[in-house]
């Protein structure tokens, strides 16, 4: 059985028994929306706007709606693609592999986080199509038998890679998430009320009985799922950065990509998950669930990740000098000192100092500070990728070939836009769905929380919680 | 309840039959065809269901195919063949291009009998070689939409029969001066009829006027352009003369002068250009040694260069370089009858110098060709200058426009349109309602000259003719042909010139003619009579002395020198250039600024004036005018004053593409002497409005890389294999050569292995390529705002690098600056057609692949547009169609070669115009290269080297890129490699390994 510290915090505070778990978290399934965030949706709602309006625009007139030159082919749009999909890691990363070493504390979180990275990887999905010159003929990236002649994909290119490992981490984090829900959708399902909702959840939760059958069969499919995904975390954005590695132009050709990009990701997506759990927590009245404990052990992973990045930066610098490649030497200087000095110190501000302040365990435990720098890695991280795709293209061999990249608002309008999508999702989701896994917490309620100890055998010393004043009240 | 009234439906119910009450309780009683089918009860109700499935699928389907209806199109198939018309089979005709001093014999290629495309014709012995980039792109003013269809009289449309009545009735009760105003025609024929045509009126002058022009080199040389010959001139000296951009005739000269700088081990010789000028030219930017001097200077300068030859004594301004012009003299002087000194001053004095000059140096008979000078300038300032007089006193009854728009392109061009109002009867032959065509009475349209027979002189004794590729497109007649209607005569102008060549025919008239007509050029006859000359009342003796007393004009305070030039690709404005989207987007050679004019100036003055580029500036010159114009920081331009184009500033809706285009400046060129002159002092005045500037390349040197390599005639000479760097990559086996290591298997080429050598020493900069290939690949333009945009479609491309400050070395910062007088290389770059293409393997659809002869090919209709290639490119030559360029408003002007019915009429039918969202790069002309390889099957062999040439190859003037199979020993290509390997033959960036099938050869600098 599971050994509870006396020293180290319990899991869910406040002395809850499981149907105080049901209750908190059913209560805004079941309860009419509230104002706040009928408010949010409204801004995600003009978000969502802006992005179909963008997106009008760039199919119906061009891509040259876009800032995008002969010289920079990509910006804005490969940029947030990248940045969409880093933060689509963070779910997965957190539900399956924290689910391999057993990470109890992870069980809170990780239904929003999944949630996040289905939505994100959405988000990231919509620009690889949009950026082509011909979306209606995106379909042609897939290698389907075609009447075309003997037409076939290139299987040397990054491009179609990419393809694969989205379309893939994108299927088993939803077919993840969904599973994961299907016992909680069987809980609304029992407690719901109106003919609509009963039916509505009866559908999704796959006639879920809960028998101890079923539940084996969840945990071993949770498990081979986990198993399955654990691996794609690492893939995907490794093979995003092979858009990049294996290309030849300066900046862009270089092997430390894989590891850094990983790490990168799992950087802003942990600080993605902040962001909108501190949000969430508050809004809905999660505190006692999404504990200082959580943000706490968030911010070791993003202190940790963001000096892998930090450490990635300087090694860039350190083999275009060793390389002696006069072109590689120039890209660097030109990326730190060049007409993009900005957006580059923008990066290393926001990447490499600001999360260096978590050595602090003050600033580590605070939210306000954690929703600070949470909103300083995410502008870091749009900007790195910003850094390497349009400091690197604008100006490499030919200087004849040199030119500036300036957004339109155009540009500008599908990267809201795609906030915007993004919010919509998450509220609509947290507004209809579970936002907490209910099962799984209720798994970890008596090795973890304070009000176990007075009827269970694993007892903690109450004068060392501090938290027992909450219980049994 | 009896006596209710009873209606009914109909008059079956009233009938109320059997079969009426059998449907009567039916929702539809009548007899609905769906039920015709159901003839048994039951199952009927099943048929019924499906007739109404079948029903509604046939309507869906029906209503979808009928939305779906493509719109007609007409293609209208011969009814009776013509003759020699075969459908998908070219037909070439010899004519010849000529425009304001640019003369080019060319063949013209016609599909279906329609123009277009413009090549060099061979037979010539002016212009064997490539074109000018303006010849390469008339051929698109026969589908200009705005030329007139029919004559105009007082404005207004009239027909042919009104205008000729009128005119005839007109021109019999004329009182006083009968004017003819052209610019130089060097068409002896045209002239004679002009003559002709004159001499029914008592008083009758053919005014010829150049708006560049030479009066002074023709008044100092006995009324004609000395036959200059640079190919056998050791030492050439330049003085603001751009003879390969714009100057006299720049197509043959440029012939001449790639002659004397192409170099080999074998013949590691070539000549010395020395170029002192104010603005950087294409010619400066070709040159040795370029001095910078003032255009206040340049008397002053000639005339020390004179004393300096002759022995004399004149002190040169102390602001010239001193050690150059040293270095100049000595080699003049060594170099006696292989030296030529050119001036293109339009200062009488200057030129006498120039003369007695060239006349020291023995020029004459040697680098001057005495016996033949060339006729294609003829203007007389003097002459123009006194016809306007004549037309403001009112003296003037009649006055004809011939190939002549002095309303715009004459500096006094106010003076012609308030002395216009006082002349009688005004006729313009001008194509389109230009500035002065709009001021006239009437408008007799002109054909076009691919719609025209013509003859040419353009060097004595080098004769040739045009004649029309195709009937004229509107209701327009040829110029002498009306000439010859309004005289009375019934002679067409073809049997005109056919009986003034009869005189110099040889055998048999027809089979002479035929031949003639064939071949499109005749050497060694002239038709040009006597040119009026004028003695030059100046000696070298009184020309010295009387520049020597004049006193430099005092600039003071704001004022600075301007020189008025002409753009290599608009020269003086002419519509058919100015209104041409392919020259407006060529770009500068020397700036790469497309789309409008600018105030060049030195970066000192735009830094002690806090000018940046974009600013407008205006302009103030003589009588308190000016004009507005963006600022352009140009390296090379002399301190202390700035440069500004001649040929913008329409504003007529007749050419909507010039229409509002940089600012006229034509006005601020002075009237001195009688002569124009090109430059003039102007005061500078910031504004605080910005128009930027479209440039083609905004950074401007190369940074310390080896992507473009130079060295000297010296280090030539001593090895010629110590010219080119090349990239060695270290290996445990010590360093080898990058195509040695690599990842990929090499491909196997069995036929072919096409490929291209681009000669860096004779290539000139002019841009005729980017022209050319434009044409033949129907290349989008796509206007001033997406060329800002820096999404210019160019697929060849010319890259112009400046030298840099001196600056320490990875000063990076530092070197981005060009230096003050910098040296300019000039690099094609197109497709290198890599042999390990860093595209081809980054697409995720494959739509661009290597082809089994070495051609990395696109295939538009698979490119999905991801624009990886694009970026993977190192070389940045792919072109993505950011819009759809054809069929859209916003490129109807900017574009109207894909957007008009009749500007489509120039497209290439053997290229497709690509869609919106694909990417598009230069083929290799493989449209060119399948038809070579088919017409030698066809006659069952192998296509033998020079019968495949690509576009850009073609028309270089200078035959500096070379194409063919690097498979086949014996072609010129594969012969041109073997020998320059090791010596000057280079890969741009070879280290990256991509084995590129475009080979350069190192520039070579014959440094003083």
């Amino acid at each position: 059985m599971q050994h509870v510290s006396p020293i180290r915090e319990p899991l869910v505070t406040g002395g809850k028994t499981y149907h105080d778990i049901t209750e908190d978290v059913c209560r805004q399934v079941e309860a009419k929306p509230n104002a706040r965030w009928a408010a949010g949706l409204a801004v995600a709602l003009v978000g969502l706007a802006i992005f179909v309006y963008s997106v009008y625009r760039t199919l119906w007139f061009g891509i040259g709606e876009w800032g995008l030159n002969r010289t920079v082919g990509w910006a804005w749009d490969i940029t947030n693609f990248v940045w969409w999909v880093g933060i689509g890691h963070a779910g997965t990363l957190i539900s399956a592999i924290l689910l391999l070493f057993r990470q109890k504390w992870r069980t809170s979180i990780n239904r929003a986080a999944e949630a996040m990275t289905i939505f994100a990887v959405i988000c990231a999905a919509m620009f690889p199509v949009l950026h082509m010159g011909r979306p209606w003929l995106a379909y042609w990236v897939f290698p389907l038998p075609n009447t075309f002649g003997s037409l076939w994909v290139n299987f040397n290119s990054p491009l179609l890679w990419d393809v694969f490992a989205i379309s893939t981490y994108f299927s088993v984090s939803l077919v993840f998430w969904y599973i994961g829900l299907i016992p909680d959708f069987a809980t609304i399902r029992d407690r719901a009320t109106g003919p609509i909702a009963r039916r509505a959840y009866a559908f999704l939760s796959f006639g879920w009985t809960g028998s101890a059958k079923a539940w084996s069969r969840y945990e071993t499919v949770s498990l081979i799922l986990a198993g399955l995904a654990t691996p794609l975390v690492l893939s995907v954005h490794t093979i995003v950065s092979m858009d990049f590695a294996t290309s030849v132009i300066p900046g862009w050709h270089t092997t430390i990509f894989p590891p850094y990009f990983v790490a990168g990701a799992i950087f802003s997506g942990f600080a993605m998950v902040l962001t909108l759990m501190i949000i969430t927590r508050k809004l809905f009245k999660l505190e006692d669930y999404i504990t200082l404990e959580h943000v706490e052990s968030m911010n070791k992973v993003i202190i940790l990740t963001g000096s892998i990045v930090g450490v990635a930066y300087t090694t860039e610098f350190f083999i275009a000098w060793y390389s002696q490649v006069e072109y590689e030497q120039y890209a660097f200087i030109n990326r730190a000192f060049g007409p993009y000095w900005w957006a580059y110190w923008s990066m290393m501000t926001c990447n490499v100092i600001t999360p260096q302040l978590f050595w602090f365990r003050g600033i580590r435990r605070s939210l306000t500070a954690t929703f600070i720098i949470s909103i300083f890695v995410n502008i870091g991280m749009w900007f790195e990728r910003f850094v390497i795709i349009v400091t690197s293209l604008h100006r490499d061999y030919l200087p004849s070939s040199w030119a500036m990249f300036s957004p339109t608002i155009i540009d500008i309008g599908i990267y809201v836009g795609t906030i915007g999508l993004f919010f919509t999702l998450f509220l609509l989701f947290c507004k209809f769905f579970p936002v907490v896994n209910m099962a799984e917490v209720k798994a970890i309620l008596k090795s973890s929380s304070g009000v176990a100890n007075t009827n269970t055998m694993h007892s903690t010393d109450k004068g060392l919680n501090t938290n027992t004043h909450h219980s049994n009240e | 309840m009896q006596d209710r009234i009873k209606y009914w439906k109909g008059i079956e119910e009233l009938e109320n039959t059997p079969e009426f009450q059998k449907h009567a309780h039916n929702e539809f009683p009548e007899f609905l065809p769906i039920n015709d089918t159901t003839k048994e009860g039951a199952a009927g109700v099943n048929n019924k269901r499906r007739d109404f499935l079948k029903l509604l699928g046939f309507s869906v389907a029906a209503v979808s195919l009928a939305s779906c209806e493509a719109p007609v199109r007409k293609a209208i198939p011969y009814l009776n063949k013509p003759v020699d018309v075969e459908p998908g089979v070219a037909n070439w005709y010899a004519t010849t291009f000529y425009s304001h001093g640019d003369y080019n014999s060319i063949l013209v290629k016609t599909r279906e009998g329609r123009p277009i495309k413009i090549e060099p014709n061979p037979m010539s012995n002016l212009t064997p070689m490539g074109t000018s980039p303006r010849a390469q792109a008339s051929v698109l003013g026969v589908y200009d939409n705005n030329r007139l269809r029919a004559p105009y009289i007082g404005g207004k449309e009239s027909d042919w029969e009104t205008v000729d009545r009128e005119i005839v009735s007109r021109l019999n009760s004329v009182n006083g001066k009968v004017a003819f105003v052209s610019s130089t025609i060097i068409s002896p024929s045209t002239k004679k009829l002009i003559n002709e045509f004159g001499s029914r009126f008592g008083n009758f002058e053919h005014v010829v006027y150049d708006p560049s022009s030479s009066s002074a080199l023709l008044a100092a040389n006995g009324g004609v352009v000395p036959g200059y010959d640079f190919s056998k001139a050791n030492i050439i000296v330049g003085v603001n003369a751009d003879f390969l951009g714009t100057w006299i005739a720049p197509t043959p000269f440029a012939k001449q002068y790639i002659q004397t700088r192409k170099v080999s081990s074998d013949k590691p010789e070539m000549s010395r250009h020395y170029q002192f000028e104010t603005r950087l030219s294409l010619t400066g930017a070709n040159a040795d040694v370029r001095v910078p001097i003032k255009p206040s200077e340049e008397a002053a300068f000639v005339a020390a260069l004179y004393a300096a030859i002759s022995g004399g004594s004149a002190t040169l301004p102390a602001s010239i370089d001193k050690k150059n012009f040293d270095a100049a003299v000595k080699d003049l002087r060594a170099n006696r009858g292989k030296a030529l000194v050119v001036s293109g001053s339009n200062d009488t004095a200057v030129q006498t110098l120039i003369t007695a000059i060239n006349q020291a140096l023995g020029a004459e008979g040697t680098t001057i060709d005495t016996a033949s000078p060339f006729l294609v300038k003829q203007g007389n300032d003097a002459q123009m200058l006194r016809l306007i007089e004549e037309m403001n006193a009112g003296s003037v009854g009649a006055i004809f426009f011939y190939d002549a728009n002095p309303a715009y392109d004459h500096p006094l061009a106010e003076r012609v349109v308030a002395g216009l109002k006082k002349v009688g009867l005004k006729i313009s032959f001008s194509e389109r309602l230009d500035e002065t065509a709009a001021l006239v009475d009437f408008v007799t349209p002109d054909n076009n000259y691919l719609e025209s027979w013509n003859d040419f002189e353009a060097k004595k004794g080098y004769l040739s003719l045009a004649q029309p590729v195709l009937n004229p497109i509107f209701t327009t007649r040829q110029a002498q042909d009306s000439m010859l209607l309004w005289s009375g005569s019934n002679t067409s102008f073809y049997e005109y010139i056919r009986n003034n060549w009869r005189e110099i025919a040889t055998g048999d008239f027809n089979e002479f003619w035929e031949q003639t007509v064939h071949d499109g050029v005749l050497n060694g006859r002239t038709l040009s009579t006597g040119n009026t000359t004028a003695a030059n009342s100046l000696t070298a003796a009184s020309a010295a002395s009387a520049i020597s007393s004049r006193r430099a004009a005092a600039t003071t305070g704001d004022a600075v020198e301007a020189v008025i030039y002409e753009k290599v690709q608009i020269g003086p404005g002419t519509a058919g250039a100015a209104n041409n989207p392919w020259l407006q987007e060529m770009g500068d050679p020397i700036s790469k600024a497309t789309w409008g004019n600018y105030v060049a100036m030195p970066r000192k003055m735009a830094e002690e004036r806090e000018i940046v580029q974009g600013d407008m500036i205006k302009v103030t010159f003589a009588n308190n005018k000016s004009i507005e114009l963006p600022a352009l920081v140009q390296p090379g331009q002399a301190q202390g004053t700035v440069s500004i184009a001649m040929g913008y500033g329409h504003e007529l809706e007749s050419m909507p593409v010039a229409q509002g285009l940089g600012a006229n400046a034509f006005p601020i060129v002075s009237v001195v002497d009688n002569n124009l002159l090109y430059s003039n002092t102007v005061t500078l005045t910031k504004t605080d409005a910005t128009n930027p500037i479209a440039q083609l390349q905004t950074h401007h040197t190369i940074m310390d890389r080896l992507v473009v390599q130079e060295n000297t005639l010296a280090k030539y000479k001593e090895n010629p294999k110590d010219v080119t760097e090349y990239i060695r990559i270290a290996t445990h086996d010590g360093p080898a050569k990058p195509a040695t290591i690599s990842l990929w298997d090499d491909y196997e080429y069995k036929d072919h292995h096409w490929g291209m050598v681009i000669d860096l020493n004779s290539c000139i900069g002019c841009g005729a390529c980017t022209v050319s290939c434009h044409i033949e690949n129907n290349v989008p333009v796509v206007g001033k705002a997406e060329v800002l945009n820096r999404r210019d479609m160019h697929w060849l491309r010319i890259d112009r690098y400046y030298s840099a400050v001196e600056h320490e070395e990875k000063d990076y910062e530092t070197m981005e600056d060009p230096a003050e007088n910098p040296s300019v290389i000039f690099q094609p770059m197109l497709c290198q057609h890599c042999n390990h293409a860093p595209c081809e393997t980054v697409c995720p659809v494959a739509a661009t692949m290597h082809s089994s002869e070495g051609i990395n090919q696109m295939a538009y209709n698979r490119c999905v547009g991801t624009r990886y290639c694009a970026n993977n490119c190192p070389y940045k030559v792919r072109r993505f169609n950011w819009f759809a360029y054809f069929e859209n408003d916003k490129f109807a002007n900017v574009n109207y070669m894909m957007n008009s019915d009749l500007g489509r009429m120039v497209l290439n039918p053997d290229v497709t115009v690509r869609a919106r969202g694909v990417m598009e790069k230069c083929s290799f002309c493989v449209q060119r290269v399948q038809l070579g390889k088919l017409e030698a099957k066809r006659e069952k062999r192998r296509p033998k080297d020079g019968e495949i040439v690509t576009a850009c190859a073609q028309s270089c003037p200078t035959d500096a890129i070379i194409f063919g199979d690097m498979l086949d020993p014996e072609s010129r290509i594969s012969q041109v490699l073997v020998k320059e390997q090791g010596e000057r033959a280079f890969h741009v960036l070879e280290e990256i390994n991509t084995q590129p099938n475009v080979t350069y050869l190192t520039k070579i600098r014959n440094l003083a």
